[in-house]
């Protein structure tokens, strides 16, 4: 059983961090929401307000690094420019996937908006942290702000939704592969 | 028994307002740059050129980098404007989700198409 380091680097990016942050995020909706809410009875500890300020950056933190693998080491990869007359595209995911019209909408579509979205996600989530850094459980006297760091929780989720939606399809149709093989377990007897 | 752990008192130690809706406008506004320089470098060839700052990423990497600076460089102008002073923070948030909508317009290939 073996993979290739671009296909790690790829599932380290998606699997892991992109998948990580969308998990990560739906906690932090329903805390923010369900703990800070003006008629919200329950107590907040400085142990509480602590965890979540820590939570926060740290998806903030895994936002970044999400958006960042994927611009700076995965799309290099992807957007790739095969030599003229290479038959076999299979190194190189974006020509091989606008090779077919069945599949060219998954880079036309997808990747042109992935590219783009995924931006909005760690730029919210560093808004979200921030905010609560500075304002924690004041934030139950602040409605409005309330309301703007919760709506903006939501949208980077929906962001990093529509990225991880397209990149996992993308990756399906046509996956970057290459670079050195990575062994994971002995080969099995035929 | 274990020791109960501090309560934090209700808000009655408030703060001025501005400093949160400095970053909710400048996060907007910073959704809004992806989405404006996307269409520019997409549409504009001497943009184009010009925000590919690092080729093997092609001009998305100017895109982001031209969005997180202009970002990063209004929230630090407002947030020293707002800091200590209550804004109207209903118009702003206001502000900041039409430019977070317009921005998912923006990057969405079929309207992208239209312009």
């Amino acid at each position: 059983m073996e993979m290739t380091a671009r296909s790690l680097w790829t599932m380290v990016h998606g699997m892991g961090f992109g998948a990580l942050y969308l998990l990560a995020c739906s906690g932090a909706f329903v805390e923010l929401y369900r703990r800070y809410a003006p008629s919200s009875s329950g107590e907040v500890t400085e142990g509480d307000e602590t965890f979540l300020c820590a939570y926060l950056i740290a998806m903030a933190v895994v936002a970044w690094i999400t958006v960042l693998t994927g611009a700076f080491i995965i799309y290099p990869w992807y957007r790739a420019a095969a030599p003229p007359g290479t038959a076999d595209l299979s190194a190189f995911p974006q020509m091989l996937v606008k090779s077919h019209p069945g599949t060219s909408g998954w880079h036309s579509r997808g990747m042109e908006w992935k590219e783009h979205v995924a931006w909005f996600t760690p730029i919210a989530a560093t808004m979200v942290s921030v905010v609560f850094l500075k304002y924690g459980h004041r934030l139950k006297g602040l409605p409005q702000l309330r309301a703007a760091v919760l709506f903006f929780t939501l949208i980077s989720f929906v962001s990093a939704g529509i990225a991880g939606f397209f990149g996992a399809m993308l990756n399906k149709h046509a996956p970057v592969e290459g670079g050195q093989r990575i062994q994971l377990m002995n080969r099995e007897k035929q | 028994m274990t020791p109960q752990r501090p309560l934090i008192p209700p808000s009655t130690d408030r703060m001025p307002n501005g400093s949160g809706a400095a970053a909710v406008l400048a996060a907007g506004i910073g959704s809004f740059m992806v989405g404006a320089f996307a269409i520019f470098a997409d549409k504009v060839e001497g943009l184009r050129k010009l925000m590919n700052i690092y080729k093997p990423t092609g001009p998305l990497s100017g895109v982001a980098a031209a969005a997180i600076l202009t970002w990063l460089i209004i929230w630090a102008s407002l947030e020293m404007r707002w800091r200590n002073q209550d804004v109207a923070l209903a118009r702003i948030n206001t502000l900041a989700f039409v430019l977070l909508g317009l921005s998912l317009l923006l990057t969405f290939p079929p309207v992208v198409d239209l312009l």
